[in-house]
């Protein structure tokens, strides 16, 4: 005798089209006018914050930055659809959660200025800071839930991570624990189609990365990760289902730029490939939809955009004013100062040979 | 209580999670089954399921959900069930658990223990036996204690709950059950980072640490020399003020580790004193290790784990320098 041992399938949402049409059924209610123009002006605001790591870098003035552009409707509506005690465990790329989380700007351009007391604040935001080891986040992110669950806080925690990271075994491991231990994680697999020079489809043969959570024995869902709308409701149901168990829902969308500055997408992908993603953008249909509603225009558009620049530069001028203090990496290693690290701390401090950089 | 180091250990995790309501035990066969070498026995039925648990067979998963753990208000005290199935652990230990206090410039921390059994002699398995203290020690922010008595592990466990770092925890397992001693019920600690000085003498200074310090106490008492025993306890940070205090006063220094002699911990002793203490030798720093290859099947671990024999003759060979 056989018989069918089990049988799963995946959804797939979309409530906002390409062209900025929407399906006005599926979108939450408590999405009214002012919380979707707040959707737009953080969209917005990450892809301008990009656009300036981004030229920093080109000039020697940040460290090697992973863009985001493209990728703007997956983070802003998950992290939108956090409430205010759900936490966050992030990968690399997820500088618009930081930015809806509250995050202050000139602590984000630390970090990227390769100061790690970019992260100080990141606690205080319900977060953690970046993970760069791909996929190693994954079993924190089950753990900081366990730990919530354990101590009765009622938190949330969103785990981010790329198509490229769920073939790492710390993506199974972490979901496979998170099911296991019955814990409130909803993770968000961020499908930008490339892992640096590799597309997708080298990634695995599964037809959606969504479906790696029928075999962990979770929940998964599929949505357009160019759709705030639906990533944002998809996050929002499975927090609010996360007592019941994690939840994986993978966004798909188009990583419109370089894996990071230290890449050059031309020499593994066409241009061709990028152009049929742009009439896709996730900005692009949520103004159509804004505007349409007149909820939008241009006027406001360019105040906006105006008011954005100006707490950028504000921020990388205070970053740009910072300045490092070796002790800092001695003293915050352990818990109290061995004698042995406090002399190579001494005789570091007391050296010459780095006055001056 | 005459305990030996399993029921130290047990005696040291009841202590924790009695003293600790947020501490909890995770592990593969960790709960009903009370370890595979019964460290977590009867834990299970004292606090239950919520924390002690039986996790997933996956180390990585283990270690990696201990540091989410940790970072969010608990202390988990995670077991590796041997030292080389915590290697497919290694990348959270050294990804993550060494570097997440500074890189937060210590906004977050991460009070969390890996115990996992260490080093050969019991005839096991292949991969069950390895000695890895110096691979954790060498990053940088994971502390490395390795105790050789009864007394000694619980008091490090005890104080390793008690402190907010990560902890690597290696338990020889040939100590586990080969003797007993008096061990107090109640809690106490021993200080990590410091060494003790097991046996004392004036001609010679023997730095070890782990199975290595029964061999070496056994040697010098037969042989009767006038040595000074070093048991090191905590492998990272090293107790340096102890190892050249006695150098200087002894003029000689030998190293005794299980672990494979090539950039093994003993080379990081051996630098210290030639740094600090080479003008006051009378003789060249000796190590003594197991040779430079991997640990082999038990057929030929006695060829490899050095033997009293191999350390006594260490010893003549030093004092005669």
């Amino acid at each position: 005798m056989i018989s069918k041992a089990y049988e799963g399938s995946v959804d797939y949402m979309q409530i906002l089209d390409e062209k900025g049409n929407a399906d006005e059924s599926l979108i939450p209610k408590e999405l009214d006018g002012q919380k979707i123009v707040s959707m737009y002006k953080f969209m917005s605001f990450a892809r301008a914050l990009d656009a300036k790591v981004l030229s920093l870098q080109r000039q020697g003035r940040a460290v090697t930055y992973a863009p985001l552009i493209g990728e703007e409707a997956t983070q802003i509506g998950s992290a939108m659809a956090m409430g205010e005690h759900d936490l966050f465990v992030p990968n690399f790329r997820q500088h618009g959660v930081y930015l809806v989380r509250g995050l202050p700007l000139d602590t984000f351009m630390l970090y990227w200025k390769g100061y790690e007391e970019g992260n100080r604040d990141i606690a205080k935001i319900g977060g953690f800071p970046y993970n760069v080891p791909v996929a190693t986040q994954m079993p924190h992110a089950t753990g900081v839930a366990f730990a919530q669950k354990y101590r009765g806080t009622g938190a949330s925690v969103v785990a981010y991570v790329g198509d490229g990271g769920t073939s790492e075994g710390d993506f199974y491991e972490g979901i496979n624990f998170a099911g296991a231990l019955g814990v409130p994680l909803v993770v968000i697999i961020e499908n930008n189609g490339w892992a640096i020079s590799e597309p997708r489809n080298r990634q695995t043969k599964a037809q959606t990365l969504a479906q790696k959570a029928i075999a962990a024995g979770i929940a998964g869902i599929q949505v357009d990760g160019n759709d705030v709308f639906a990533v944002y409701k998809a996050t929002r149901d499975a927090i609010a289902n996360s007592k019941n168990g994690p939840t994986i829902i993978e966004c798909v969308t188009y990583r419109m730029s370089m894996h990071t500055t230290a890449d050059d997408p031309a020499k593994y992908r066409s241009d061709a490939d990028v152009e049929a993603w742009k009439s896709k953008d996730p900005i692009a249909r949520l103004k159509s939809y804004l505007v349409r509603k007149g909820l939008w225009n241009e006027a406001l558009e360019n105040a906006m955009a105006a008011d954005q620049l100006k707490k950028i530069d504000e921020a990388v001028e205070k970053a740009e004013a910072f300045v490092p203090d070796p002790k800092n990496m001695f003293e915050t290693v352990y818990s109290y100062m061995p004698q042995t690290l406090k002399e190579e701390e001494d005789a570091a401090v007391a050296a010459d040979y780095w006055k001056g950089e | 209580m005459m305990m030996n180091m399993v029921s130290a250990l047990n005696s040291a995790l009841d202590t924790i999670m009695q003293e600790n309501k947020n501490a909890v035990i995770l592990g593969e066969d960790v709960g009903k089954d009370g370890g595979v070498f019964r460290v977590t026995d009867g834990l299970y039925s004292k606090y239950g399921e919520r924390r002690v648990i039986d996790t997933p067979l996956a180390e990585s998963g283990i270690i990696g959900t201990s540091i989410g753990m940790a970072l969010s208000g608990l202390r988990p005290i995670a077991e590796c069930q041997f030292a080389g199935f915590m290697l497919l652990g290694f990348s959270q230990l050294i990804n993550h658990a060494a570097r997440y206090r500074t890189r937060t410039r210590g906004t977050m921390k991460l009070p969390m223990i890996v115990r996992t059994p260490v080093s050969g002699g019991v005839k096991t398995l292949e991969h069950h036996s390895d000695s890895p203290e110096a691979y954790y020690a060498h990053i940088g922010g994971l502390i490395v204690v390795e105790p050789s008595t009864p007394y000694d592990a619980k008091g490090l466990m005890i104080k390793a709950a008690h402190m907010d770092d990560p902890v690597i925890f290696l338990e020889p397992t040939k100590l586990y059950r080969l003797f007993k001693q008096e061990v107090p019920e109640k809690s106490y600690e021993v200080e990590i980072g410091k060494a003790e000085i097991v046996h004392p003498g004036d001609g010679l200074s023997i730095i070890t640490w782990g199975t290595m310090v029964q061999t070496v106490k056994n040697s010098v008492e037969k042989m009767g020399v006038d040595a000074e025993i070093i048991d090191l306890r905590t492998i990272n940070p090293m107790d340096e003020e102890t190892i050249i205090k006695s150098v200087k006063k002894t003029g000689r220094a030998m190293i005794v580790h299980e672990a494979s002699l090539s950039f093994g911990a003993g080379a990081e002793v051996a630098a210290r004193i030639a740094e600090k203490a080479i003008f006051e030798l009378s003789a060249p720093v000796l190590r003594v290790a197991s040779p430079s290859l991997p640990y082999p099947y038990p057929g030929y671990e006695n060829f490899y784990i050095p033997n009293e024999k191999k350390v006594m003759e260490a010893i003549d060979k030093i004092m005669k320098e």
